[in-house]
């Protein structure tokens, strides 16, 4: 368990956040910039617990960040999908360049 | 080598592959199904650092409930065989150049900071948790707690009034909108 450098876990964080990134900037369908996202928020998880584990082992707040910011990407994933049906009902497609008018 | 570490890059690689092939796929349900994978592996990693809670959470909400809604949502507006149309040539190269500077950046900032680990070995329990969650004192997170279930009531009802926004005679989105509902109550809970 300590014989795995911090570092190296949080290079698996850090690529996995980039990698989110660039899902972002290349995708330009609505569902695939959201499951982007979801991996965003995953890396920033890990660093939450590495964190904790590693240099503050004897509190519990990353932990409880991480759990509270799980709980709001679930909600924010129910929104956002939501918006995007309500989206497809009215344009007929969820690619980002079609809604370019903020009018139901 | 030891095994703690085997398994640890091995569930490395897992996790960045499979999070590498879900944002360069060229069909969506594909690329759901990778995501799906490396969130499994995230909960991995979560179990190899011994964060049992932490690992059964992430894999009940994320595994069981957004993925899940995820691939209902591109039942209903997609047709799951067909290719999205692949990023044009300049804005891959550009987005992969940002990226990978970006990355070089990060990494080099965390290369360089030596982290002080702490002396105090790691106990948390279910048990802390819970009593840290709704404690009111100093340390605790009673307040956060309920506005965290304001701010899911609030999705919740958001969620219906926005899908359900069909004229009178349309039916269409009526089985989307209860499966939601089902999902925001069990994320709820």
């Amino acid at each position: 368990m300590t014989d795995i450098p911090v570092s190296h876990i949080l290079f698996v964080s850090t690529a996995l956040f980039f990698i989110g990134m660039y899902g972002l900037f290349t995708r330009r369908n609505m569902i695939t910039m959201l499951m982007s996202i979801e991996l965003i928020l995953n890396s920033v998880n890990i660093n939450f617990v590495v964190f904790n584990k590693y240099l503050y082992p004897d509190k519990l707040n990353g932990i409880f960040f991480t759990i509270f910011i799980i709980t709001i990407a679930a909600a924010e994933a129910a929104v956002a999908i939501a918006i995007i049906i309500n989206l497809y009902r009215s344009h007929k497609s969820i690619d980002v360049e079609t809604a370019e008018e903020m009018k139901y | 080598m030891t095994a703690s570490q085997v398994i640890f890059y091995v569930l490395a690689a897992f996790i960045l592959g499979t999070a590498i092939l879900s944002v360069t796929t060229n069909k969506i349900f594909r690329s759901a199904i990778w995501l799906l994978f490396s969130l499994i592996g995230i909960a991995g990693l979560y179990f190899w650092l011994e964060v049992e809670f932490i690992a059964a959470v992430q894999i009940v909400v994320y595994v069981g409930g957004i993925v899940v809604l995820i691939i209902f949502s591109i039942f209903l507006t997609q047709q799951s065989g067909k290719e999205m149309p692949r990023p044009p040539m300049l804005r891959s190269i550009a987005s992969v150049l940002a990226v990978l500077f970006g990355f070089a950046l990060t990494y080099f900032l965390i290369y360089k900071n030596d982290f002080k680990a702490g002396d105090k070995p790691f106990d948390w329990s279910v048990n802390k948790i819970g009593n840290q969650m709704l404690a009111t004192g100093e340390n605790g997170y009673a307040l956060p707690f309920e506005v965290v279930s304001i701010l899911l009531l609030a999705a919740m009802v958001g969620c219906i009034v926005i899908a359900i926004k069909a004229p009178a005679g349309e039916t269409k989105g009526q089985e989307q909108i209860n499966t939601e509902s089902l999902k925001e109550k069990e994320i709820a809970e």
